[in-house]
């Protein structure tokens, strides 16, 4: 094995960090102006990496394929972000954060990577008030939660649900103190497209401007990929249409190691597919579980009156309708993490109880919530026997104060009155766990390269947690990667800048110019989206919810066709040296066909069921997930070898000193 | 949403099920420097359940099989959010609907028929980049100029707790903050003037207690900045409210003119 070395602290976990922080070398204040750091990707991660950096002292150049750093995709995080402040004084702590995300994660992540998490989550909190987001308050000024699935305490802290532009929005403005000091050069509509090497070191990249096409060099001592998940490779996500696995990919390529690619998360509470037409997928917010009810009729005969309009929602009894999530899982009910939700949203559609043109969707139902709120704030606002249209109004204005944005969106997309009739929704791509393989410090198998965010595979294990990605994303940024990358820097005091005219630069621009002439040359009628749709739909149909031995190697082999086809007959018109949106598209669904086939084949080696990966031959009788810890209590980090399916296994073993593995149970 | 504390249920009716035909004019120009003009298309088969970007993708399909150059326009989360996408649609930033961006905006709201002209945004300081596409970085040199903090990232702050703030006020501060640059509001000026997104980044930290150690210097940062980018002069029209996808209130720019003459006279 060896060269996958976690570099985990010795120590009591709870102590690891600070007595890691002690040891690290530091890189001194004059050396660090010398110094200077690439940081691709500037949501949360990256921008909050990016103003860090640059203000301990560092020469921070940051890219986005957007044209602001502020639009990358952690924008549209809704829900909130959890930390173990415990200031609803209901008995959390930094172990409970830790144990929940782990337990919600199936036991497939690094103890040490979440404690660390848990640790700093507080601090999180601190730094974006001192910062001025405007977390949702009580009306005696203090702070308020909520909750999320998956947990039994309110920790989750939330700006309306616009959390994540919130967080984004301050970490850009933290990144905006740097670039007005010249601290930070912030490079906008440009895209890395391969990651250079010197010596074997991360040295730099290769940019493409893709206002003008040109080609460009950029040096650095380190590269911090922050480049976000790769849940496109779906097609249908609820990822922005640009978020891509372009530099993850190219990182993979030139050695850094992708652990668990096929640990996915499909998020059960989305705007149901429309049609062909469809190019993204919206997300409801998580929070929505807090009150929103999930149902399907009880009978057969009334779910088909739906399905053709026969029958309206409103008009089922109680008694006719199946609160499944309450039903299975009594302690959480409708709490229960994402992945079991999606599972079971996913079996009463297929066994035929689903409620929309397309039978693949359930309903998510605010009356009694609405009913429930309506009485108390009659109460509090002294109205005595109010009638059943007063709660309702009043129950109406508490629903819309804490999820308006929410339900206003789902009234533009889908065009139905969610305060009058249940939403549906239906489970979606939206988070990756897995990704770039790093150790505690955050650094890839790539010295040099380091990765954070949803792009690296760290903290989340088979299943992510409600309101956990905003945490890690400026945990990774704030207050880990700054840290630790001082360690490896402090080695480059002397070497000075990089120059970008060596040999090693020349190459890889030199391969970047023909992969984008191959790609240009294809002769055939079909575009880049035809492609991104077909390796789509395979992903999903055989690498979705449910996955099973015969679809992934079926998957493997129609994937690697998809790819051949791609490459010859792909079509793309205009120039490589001007703006080009069908050519930035093509680039990114080629590293997608690639990615894709590790992905079935990762999922196709893992023979059990945890967190997000349902292999159907490993369940209870029950149906739920069925893991082995005897043979798969590893993260699976593939080194590429050429074709993704040569790729070659590496096992990182994960140790539980604290945590005692169970089956998880929400019941 | 609500209005007047009501559940709006006007536009219920729905074109879902009916395809349209459509005549679009659309806005094509090569680069920034080459000039540009208005090029006609027939896009058939527009279902009501499409956004307004699907449309053009499947507009863009077509081209793009037929060999043509697909027409370029901004666009990213598709939700509403990132503030990316633009277009200015028979006349009006982000289309006809009220409080939705671009990619939110529903062909529902089209009949068959329907003759639609697509521009980009227009004004002095967002200049076209390719067809639908223009340079909105004037925004963020605004933003730079002012539009934080100065606090260090280290952690090291007092508790989140420490200092309690008024409901109203944090609320206010996050109906300011939920603006999303996309620049509509000086799309939709005639002057196109940038009060009413400069004023949501100035009233989000002024109503704040962080916020006000810097109010002075922010606010004649940012205005000045806003000044030396050719954005034009507020004549309170209220056209940028409207149009906001996002429901900005006028009422930042008037706090904005406060802040503003406080600090000259600070000054």
């Amino acid at each position: 094995m060896g060269i996958l070395d976690s570099k985990i602290p010795s120590g009591p976990l709870a102590d690891k960090w600070t007595k890691h922080k002690n040891d690290i070398d530091l890189v001194n204040p004059a050396n660090k102006r010398n110094i200077d750091v690439i940081v691709v990707g500037t949501g949360l991660a990256g921008g909050a990496a990016a103003a860090t950096l640059a203000e301990l002292g560092y020469n921070v150049k940051t890219f986005c394929y957007q044209d602001s750093p502020r639009r990358a995709h952690s924008i549209a995080a809704q829900g909130g972000i959890n930390a173990a402040k415990n200031y609803q004084g209901d008995g959390d702590s930094n172990y409970r954060l830790f144990y929940d995300t782990i337990k919600g994660g199936d036991y497939r992540s690094r103890e040490a990577n979440v404690y660390r998490l848990a640790e700093v989550s507080g601090n999180i909190i601190d730094q974006c008030v001192a910062q001025g987001v405007p977390f949702a308050r009580e009306y005696g000024g203090m702070l308020d939660n909520r909750s999320f699935g998956g947990v039994l305490v309110s920790r989750t802290f939330y700006a309306k649900g616009q959390t994540g532009q919130q967080l984004l929005l301050g970490a850009y403005a933290a990144m905006n103190r740097q670039i007005n000091r010249g601290k930070i050069q912030s490079y906008t509509r440009h895209e890395m497209m391969d990651l250079v090497l010197v010596d074997g070191k991360a040295r730099g990249i290769i940019a493409r401007n893709l206002v003008t096409g040109e080609i460009e060099r950029h040096s650095g001592h380190a590269v911090v990929l922050a480049t976000g998940g790769y849940g496109n490779v779906f097609f249908l996500s609820t990822n922005a249409m640009g978020s891509n696995v372009m530099a993850a990919w190219r990182a993979h390529r030139k050695g850094a190691f992708f652990a668990n690619p096929c640990f996915t998360q499909i998020h059960p509470t989305c705007i149901p597919v429309s049609g062909d037409h469809q190019s993204k997928l919206t997300l409801m917010s998580e929070s929505l579980r807090n009150d929103g009810r999930i149902w399907v009729p009880k009978k057969m005969e009334d779910a088909v009156a739906i399905r053709e309009g026969k029958l309206k929602p409103t008009q089922l009894a109680e008694e006719d309708r199946d609160y499944y999530l309450e039903r299975r899982y009594p302690a959480f009910g409708n709490l229960v993490p994402r992945d079991v939700a999606s599972r079971a949203a996913k079996e009463r559609c297929d066994a035929g109880f689903g409620v929309n043109k397309t039978g693949e969707a359930v309903y998510l139902d605010f009356a009694s919530a609405i009913k429930r709120y309506g009485k108390e704030k009659a109460l509090t606002s002294g109205i005595k026997d109010p009638d059943e249209a007063t709660i309702i109004k009043l129950g109406e204005e508490v629903i819309e104060a804490k999820y308006g944005n929410l339900f206003q969106m789902y009234e533009k997309i889908v065009d139905q009155n969610p305060y009058k009739t249940p939403m549906m929704i239906y489970p979606a791509v939206h988070y990756t766990m897995g990704g770039l393989w790093v150790d505690y410090n955050l650094q890839t198998t790539i010295p040099g390269c380091y990765s954070a965010g949803e792009a690296n595979f760290s903290d989340h294990g088979a299943n992510r947690l409600g309101a956990s990605a905003l945490m890690q994303g400026l945990a990774d940024g704030y207050f880990v990667l700054p840290y630790t990358i001082g360690d490896y820097l402090s080695d480059d005091i002397r070497t000075g800048k990089i120059p970008t005219d060596s040999e090693a630069f020349d190459e890889a621009e030199k391969q970047v110019r023909e992969r984008m002439e191959k790609l240009m040359s294809g002769t055939g009628i079909h575009s880049v989206d035809y492609y991104h749709k077909k390796l789509g739909k395979i992903m999903w149909n055989k690498c979705g919810m449910a996955r099973n031995s015969k679809g992934l190697e079926e998957a493997i082999k129609e994937i690697a066709e998809l790819r051949k086809d791609f490459w010859e007959n792909v079509k793309i018109p205009g120039t490589i040296d001007s703006k080009n949106q069908e050519l930035e598209k093509a680039g990114r669904v080629a590293d997608f066909l690639e990615l894709g086939e590790l992905f079935a084949k990762d999922a196709l080696h893992r023979n059990e069921s945890c967190g997000g990966h349902f292999r159907e031959e490993y369940q209870t009788e029950e149906g739920e997930a069925l893991r082995d810890d005897k043979n798969f209590k590893y993260v699976a980090a593939w080194e590429y070898k050429g074709e993704p399916k040569d790729a070659e296994l590496h096992k990182e073993d994960l140790v539980y000193e604290n945590i005692e593995l169970k089956t998880r149970s929400y019941k | 949403m609500l209005v007047d504390g009501k559940p709006n249920n006007e536009q219920q009716t729905t074109n879902n099920y009916i395809t349209m035909k459509l005549y679009l004019k659309i806005w094509r120009q090569k680069d920034a420097s080459s000039p540009g003009k208005i090029v006609d298309y027939t896009l058939d088969g527009v279902e009501g359940d499409m956004s307004f970007l699907e449309m053009l993708d499947i507009l863009n399909e077509e081209l793009v099989s037929k060999g043509e150059e697909p027409v370029e326009f901004d666009h990213d989360c598709r939700e509403g959010i990132c503030g990316t996408c633009s277009l200015q649609i028979n006349g009006e930033p982000h289309g006809p609907d009220r409080l939705v961006t671009t990619c939110q905006l529903h062909m529902r709201k089209f009949n068959d028929g329907d003759t639609i002209v697509i521009e980009p945004f227009k004004a002095k300081a967002f200049p076209v980049i390719k067809d639908l596409i223009v340079d909105r970085s004037a925004f963020e040199r605004i933003q730079q100029a002012g539009g934080y903090i100065s606090v260090n990232t280290s952690g090291n702050t007092v508790d989140a707790n420490a200092i309690p703030i008024n409901k109203h006020d944090a609320d206010e501060a996050m109906d300011a903050a939920t603006c999303i640059g996309c620049g509509a509001c000086v799309a939709a000026c005639k002057n196109a003037s940038a009060m009413l997104f400069t004023s949501a980044k100035v009233s989000q930290f002024a109503l704040l207690p962080q916020g006000r150690i810097e109010a002075v210097e922010r606010v004649q940062n940012m205005v000045r900045q806003m000044d030396l980018e050719g954005f034009g002069n507020c004549t309170n029209t209220g056209a940028c409210e409207v149009e906001c996808p996002k429901g900005i209130s006028l009422t930042n720019i008037a706090r904005m003119n406060r802040e503003y003459l406080s600090a000259s006279l600070k000054g």
